[in-house]
């Protein structure tokens, strides 16, 4: 299990309380569909993801991101426990979704990126440190529950 | 995989602006890739690893220069990394999986310092040229 230093906790706390989740998530998700195009799979029915300002300018995305990303806060309320704030979700997204989580890894990845594009300098290997260990413990309390 | 004329374009024209900081870029890009994923110092045993280190910032150099040198011959990777690609077969053999850790880290590096330039356009042409210069550094390994 993931154990989070009183810093690191802090560190993404503070971070976390200037992200505008909204905008923030439909830049997470839409990046994802644009670097990683295969990702698309799941998203059949956005309509127009033919190039990356039609995914990045997609409302369908924006708003799943929105609601992604607005699922994201709930680790940052739970880091202690983050497998159980989770589980739920972990069971959708085995048996409803049939997401490989493979992509949550990559969704984590993406969205240190977005954080660094934002926060520039403030984003330091430190804080970005405490990020890669947040994203990879979504990431795996996700597929805890994939059988 | 290989690159399309568009994704070459930008990884041309932001090496540019990149090139200017790449000392410091590769000195970051080292650690952020040590502090977020500790076992990859298991490779430097030999080095000063701490910050500000003179290793860190000649070996942050090496790297960042081999980066440029693929962009300089972005039309033919695989011929401007040959050198590098045996080293790293035949002498380093640093596990694969541990070249996505780096080029993860440059990217956040140059995201970081460029954020109006590394758009999502941007960003997946560097993610795959990583990913391609990745490839040829691990091709001879077996």
């Amino acid at each position: 299990m993931v154990h989070f230093t009183a810093e690191e906790k802090s560190t993404i706390l503070s971070l976390w309380g200037k992200v505008n989740v909204e905008e923030a998530g439909g830049e997470a998700l839409g990046r994802l569909l644009v670097v990683y195009p295969w990702t698309q799979r799941f998203f059949d029915n956005f309509g127009n993801l033919s190039s990356a300002s039609a995914i990045m300018g997609n409302p369908k995305v924006k708003a799943h991101g929105k609601k992604v990303l607005t699922s994201f806060g709930e680790a940052v309320k739970n880091m202690d426990n983050l497998k159980g704030a989770f589980a739920k979700l972990s069971e959708l997204h085995c048996d409803k979704l049939h997401v490989d989580p493979e992509n949550f890894k990559l969704l984590g990845n993406v969205m240190v990126i977005i954080l660094a594009t934002h926060f520039g300098k403030e984003f330091t290997p430190d804080v970005q440190a405490a990020w890669q260990k947040l994203v990879s413990g979504v990431a795996t309390a996700l597929a805890h529950k994939y059988h | 995989m290989s690159l399309t004329k568009t994704e070459r374009a930008i990884i041309v024209s932001m090496w540019g602006k990149i090139s200017t900081q790449a000392d410091t870029i590769g000195t970051e890009t080292l650690e952020r890739l040590f502090l977020s994923y500790p076992q990859t110092k298991t490779y430097f045993p030999h080095f000063d690893l701490h910050a500000g280190s003179a290793q860190l910032r000649a070996h942050g150099s090496k790297v960042v220069a081999a980066v440029g040198d693929a962009v300089k011959s972005i039309d033919n990777i695989a011929g401007a990394l040959a050198k590098l690609s045996e080293l790293h077969a035949y002498i380093l053999r640093v596990d694969p999986v541990n070249f996505k850790l780096l080029s993860h880290c440059l990217l956040v590096t140059v995201a970081a310092r460029f954020p109006a330039d590394f758009t999502a356009e941007a960003h997946a042409a560097w993610d795959k040229f990583m990913s391609v210069v990745s490839s040829v550094l691990t091709e001879k390994y077996r």
